[in-house]
């Protein structure tokens, strides 16, 4: 009953926390999904420097944690120009999560057969036509899930940000639970709202699945 | 049976010195080649014998070692913009369909239409839909390719080929894949083809329609070419003991 009572009274609170984290996270997918694709364009690219630039970016953003990413970018752009933390989130969740999302296109890629390239420059299509209209198309649908489970894995990690002070969902239930003394309460409150969130995407996946395989 | 009349003595096809290794493995050793325009040349030999790599050497997709290739008195370059231009009026048919399947069958045929030969939207379509009628389709414009048979998708991936309308068709072992039952349908309309005059060059381990079809036939054996000429000669009467010994094995094979 309690627990009822400090679930329905912290929502105002914890709505607001829930707005920063689904902005926070919203933006990390899209500039993820941007750089990602710039990311796996240099890494299969003819020209080594390129190639080699992006082979030493997923190296150094894939073995660094998010945390000291985030801590390294915050106090490293603060120190030239003025930036506010959100900002810095923003900045390095996308970076952390453009490694695994360029790995992800690439075996999305990989996953195209050949034979589908051949024929596509059999046509006399160009490079650069086969790739956008033959096998990004194949590669998405094959990437969706996993891109999902990126952006849930995004979602969960945006509570990171607290760390650089931005005032996400995470943030809400820490202040929430100092003010009161009872930690597990808000704790597991905030845990029951991201839940609610990946268990939301998860069926939007699902649903996006669905209508690829009605597509054949 | 064979359309002589379109028979000309124009090569549109010259392969000369052809050799192509992969890594120490010599897969084609020195194969010259002629094929006239109108002429249906059908590649017959052991697997191995560098059949299909003959094949795709022709449009480029696998890259001569040495020697070169000319397509109406046109080097083969390896330069995109040159391969390019060079395949939109080289047609080729493969074994495994590669149609694409998130495509439906009119749009297979009407994208490199729109895209390469810049027709309209509506010409490409109107060409397809004739292309579909023809290859006995147009009830499976709309249908995706996991919903046709593999007679019908390769079906459409002749009718894709030909809505470039090419000077040259390639066909590597176009009904190697499919179920027995499906082969004739696929074979009636390469016959067809063959027929109103279009050149074409055919990998293929059906005998009776080399016999039935083929102006000129060639045996390759171990990267080059051991037997060639009119299909009486090169099926019934081979003079080399290497063609002798394939002929005879594909028999007791039927």
């Amino acid at each position: 009953m309690e627990f009822l009572n400090a679930l329905i009274t912290s929502w105002p609170t914890l709505l607001k926390g829930l707005t920063v984290t689904l902005s926070l996270t919203a933006l990390t997918l899209v500039f993820s999904v941007v750089l990602g694709a710039i990311i796996v364009a240099l890494k299969m690219s003819k020209i080594r420097a390129l190639s080699a630039f992006a082979t030493a970016y997923l190296a150094i953003v894939r073995g660094v944690p998010l945390i000291a990413l985030l801590f390294v970018i915050y106090f490293g752009i603060v120190s030239i120009v003025k930036v506010d933390a959100f900002a810095a989130a923003a900045i390095g969740l996308s970076v952390h999560s453009s490694a695994y999302v360029a790995e992800i296109f690439r075996s999305g890629i990989n996953s195209v057969h050949n034979g589908q390239i051949e024929a596509s420059r059999s046509l006399g299509m160009s490079r650069v036509a086969t790739m956008s209209k033959v096998v990004a198309p194949q590669a998405l649908r094959v990437v969706v899930p996993a891109l999902v489970n990126q952006a849930i894995i995004s979602l969960k990690d945006s509570a990171v940000a607290s760390f650089i002070t931005v005032d996400e969902l995470f943030m809400s239930a820490q202040r929430l639970s100092a003010a009161t003394f009872q930690p597990l309460t808000y704790y597991a409150i905030v845990s029951l709202y991201y839940l609610a969130i990946v268990g939301a995407m998860t069926y939007f996946s699902g649903r996006v699945e669905r209508y690829f395989e009605k597509r054949g | 049976m064979i359309n002589t009349a379109s028979l000309t003595t124009t090569p549109r096809i010259t392969i000369t010195g052809a050799v192509k290794k992969f890594g120490d493995t010599v897969v084609l050793d020195g194969i010259d080649l002629q094929v006239r325009s109108g002429e249906v040349a059908v590649l017959i030999g052991p697997s191995g014998a560098g059949k299909s790599t003959l094949l795709r050497c022709i449009n480029g997709l696998e890259r001569l070692t040495a020697g070169t290739v000319d397509i109406d008195g046109v080097r083969l370059e390896y330069r995109e913009s040159s391969l390019n231009h060079m395949r939109e009026h080289v047609g080729m048919v493969f074994q495994s369909f590669n149609l694409f399947p998130h495509l439906t069958a009119l749009e297979n045929i009407t994208m490199a239409q729109t895209r390469v030969s810049k027709r309209s939207k509506a010409d490409a379509r109107d060409r397809g839909m004739t292309l579909l009628a023809r290859v006995g389709l147009a009830g499976k414009a709309d249908s995706y390719p996991s919903a046709l048979s593999g007679g019908q998708q390769q079906r459409v991936a002749i009718a894709r080929a030909l809505a470039m309308t090419p000077k040259l068709m390639l066909f590597d072992e176009p009904t190697s894949a499919l179920d027995p039952e499906l082969v004739g349908e696929v074979l009636q309309v390469m016959r067809e083809l063959a027929d109103e005059g279009m050149t074409m060059v055919v990998v293929t381990h059906e005998m009776r329609f080399a016999r039935q079809v083929a102006d000129h036939v060639v045996l390759l054996a171990d990267g080059g070419i051991v037997e060639e000429g009119p299909p009486e000669k090169v099926l019934d009467a081979p003079e080399s003991e290497r063609a002798r010994s394939f002929l005879s094995q594909i028999r007791a094979d039927d």
